[in-house]
């Protein structure tokens, strides 16, 4: 697409007609106290900084990002696993930033959590049926051989022997213990699924095979998915649209063909050219970053990627990059988003 | 030299193997001693006309003093009682006070670390410090304390002991609540809107509560050795027939002449409480999930 489009900074384009799920200006700080002296004004550690995204219903929301850079953070504020400190957070239309107790635990069938550690997230005392059937009994106060019935469903619908229903998690193989946790998933028919690194856990022919199976689920069943992972080729076969976050905040998002193939932050570029691609005969430009990001306790002026990015000049240490937005909801921030020349 | 270790090393080996093939290791030995002193006792103190027929409240002072052997299986004390019919008669009282005050204990202290490990914050505070307070006592002293306060009766001596037996219990529960707390399947349960007390009951307590059992295998003889010197020291139930701690205190002025009359029940105490340890460690082998 055009790279000359107009910026239109000042108004936010979402992007997105129908959203499931709206994070305005959502940040998540920690107080982190010193250790030794706790007279110490405790520093703040700024893990999401002010993000907001719409997630449209039954697409798959790709979510990258180097270790710390906040994506899973933002991930469990936006099922409420954890509590934003400001903005919002709407789910279908409610606003479920601050709920608490039963109205929370109300809202949660409708979004489900599958974890990066499959069998730690299975608890070891219960087998297979129970785990996958727990939510039903719960909820839905399904019993007997009707359960059964639903659970071996369940597990026929994720490629799961229902023979194998009396297992525990500790018999099962990698892929055979994320099959469970999705099964448990969608076992209330939810409308959003969060995938924390659902597959970055699993051998590479075993991730191919669950991403494959959340594709399907979600044609099947209509789910919306936020994908968290830090292997972009697996975003890019997973995901409609993709957000690139760096030290809490969102660099750049837009659907996976404007920012894999027109990618107009220095950010997202770097990242494409760390991800190998298996052709030999591919010659790329390369863009090497130097050093660790800088500690989210102590965030740079401006641009809080100007220490790494090889394109730095005065205005970004001066001056915070606005949101420029490239149209079809493709956005980056960066004073030079919309005149990066397309990648090759 | 060499073709003889040999020998003899493939003759251990051999031996090893046979032991294999037959199924007997010394911890299943053991174990089945343990099992069977186990029974012994439990038989004892359920229906003891079994074990011993005599009567043991018929005092008959023409035979006191009687050496083991001589008549009797384990001799007589100062009143012409079999050392064996007491034995037997005081098992009872052993067992129950062992397993009601660690019941106890371990009902009020698991209790008192689940809620510290869960709450946390100022809950786990108050409870901390008031667990702390016990602990400053040795168990022994703390229901030595708690027995002489309340006054000597069978319920009195299982609350003493129990109480002892509570912050044991409570921290070992807490710090359990605590790492299970934090494992990913207790979060899944929350994302999945379970209620807090099915999380509680369903998903942490079953895999924090491993310790605690082998705990009060453990305890359950530690209550019986503490009861039964609460008992030595006087503050047991005052009884016609006198339990092993009291039958330890009746044979002392004759240790010097007559040793059967507290030998045996020191015997019977000490065998009692390492059967029972050593079925609390098969219990932890059977319990470990991992």
């Amino acid at each position: 697409m055009s790279v000359t489009q107009a910026r239109t900074s000042d108004q936010e384009d979402v992007g997105v007609p129908d959203p499931i799920l709206t994070l305005d200006h959502v940040s998540k700080h920690y107080e982190v106290r010193s250790s030794s002296n706790p007279f110490v004004r405790p520093d703040l550690l700024r893990a999401v900084d002010d993000v907001s995204l719409a997630i449209g219903r039954g697409e798959t929301f790709g979510l990258v990002g180097e270790s710390g850079s906040g994506k899973s953070t933002l991930g469990r504020v936006a099922v409420r696993l954890s509590t934003p400190t400001s903005g919002r957070v709407e789910f279908d239309g409610l606003d479920i930033s601050h709920l608490g107790g039963t109205n929370l635990r109300r809202v949660r069938r409708h979004m489900q959590v599958v974890f990066q550690d499959p069998l730690g997230s299975l608890n070891p005392r219960m087998d297979v049926g129970d785990i996958i059937g727990e939510p039903l009994r719960v909820f839905d106060k399904v019993r007997g051989s009707e359960l059964d019935d639903r659970v071996a469903d369940l597990m026929r619908a994720v490629g799961l022997d229902p023979s194998r229903a009396s297992a525990r998690p500790r018999a099962l193989s990698g892929g055979q213990r994320q099959r469970v946790g999705i099964a448990r998933a969608i076992s209330l028919n939810p409308k959003l699924i969060l995938a924390d690194e659902a597959v970055s856990a699993l051998d590479v022919s075993v991730q191919a095979q669950i991403s494959n199976l959340l594709v399907d689920l979600r044609e099947r069943l209509g789910l919306t998915y936020l994908f968290i992972a830090h292997g972009l080729p697996i975003v890019r076969q997973v995901c409609q649209r993709v957000g690139v976050m760096y030290l809490g905040r969102l660099m750049e998002y837009g659907t996976i063909d404007d920012v894999f193939e027109n990618p107009q932050h220095p950010y997202t570029r770097a990242l494409m050219a760390a991800s190998p691609i298996p052709d030999p005969t591919v010659r790329r430009e390369r863009i090497v970053l130097h050093g660790e990001p800088p500690s989210p306790l102590d965030l740079p002026s401006g641009c809080r990627f100007r220490t790494r990015c090889p394109m730095a000049q005065d205005v970004c240490v001066d001056v915070a990059p606005p949101l420029v937005q490239l149209g079809n909801g493709h956005a980056a921030e960066c004073h030079f988003a919309g005149q990066l020349e397309a990648a090759a | 030299m060499a073709a003889v270790d040999a020998a003899a090393f493939t003759e251990v080996r051999g031996l090893r193997r046979q032991l294999r093939r037959t199924g007997v290791s010394v911890n299943s030995a053991l174990l089945y001693a343990s099992l069977a002193w186990m029974a012994i006792v439990a038989l004892a103190a359920l229906i003891p006309g079994v074990l011993a027929t005599d009567d043991p409240t018929v005092l008959d002072p023409a035979r006191a003093l009687q050496p083991p052997g001589a008549g009797t299986l384990l001799g007589t004390e100062q009143y012409g009682r079999s050392v064996a019919t007491l034995l037997v008669h005081g098992a009872r009282s052993a067992m129950v006070i062992g397993l009601l005050a660690t019941t106890f204990g371990m009902l009020v202290g698991s209790v008192l670390g689940l809620i510290a490990g869960y709450l946390g914050g100022w809950v786990d505070m108050v409870i901390g410090r008031f667990i702390d307070m016990l602990m400053c006592f040795p168990g022994v002293l703390l229901a030595l304390i708690i027995a002489a306060a309340l006054g000597s009766t069978t319920t009195n001596l299982i609350l003493a002991v129990g109480i002892a037996t509570v912050p044991g219990f409570a921290r070992v529960m807490r710090g359990q609540v605590l790492t299970v707390r934090g494992h990913l399947y207790v979060e899944a349960a929350r994302s999945n809107g379970f209620s807090p007390a099915r999380t509680v009951f369903r998903h942490i307590l079953p895999n924090a509560l491993a310790p605690s059992v082998v705990m009060a295998t453990v305890s359950i003889g530690v209550a019986i050795v503490v009861a039964a010197s609460l008992s030595f020291l006087g503050l047991g139930p005052r009884t016609e027939v006198p339990d092993w701690g009291q039958l330890l205190s009746l044979g002392q002025p004759y240790l010097a002449n007559s040793w059967w009359i507290s030998t045996f029940p020191g015997i019977t105490l000490t065998l009692t409480v390492i059967a029972v340890s050593l079925l609390g460690d098969w219990l932890r082998d059977r319990l470990d999930v991992e």
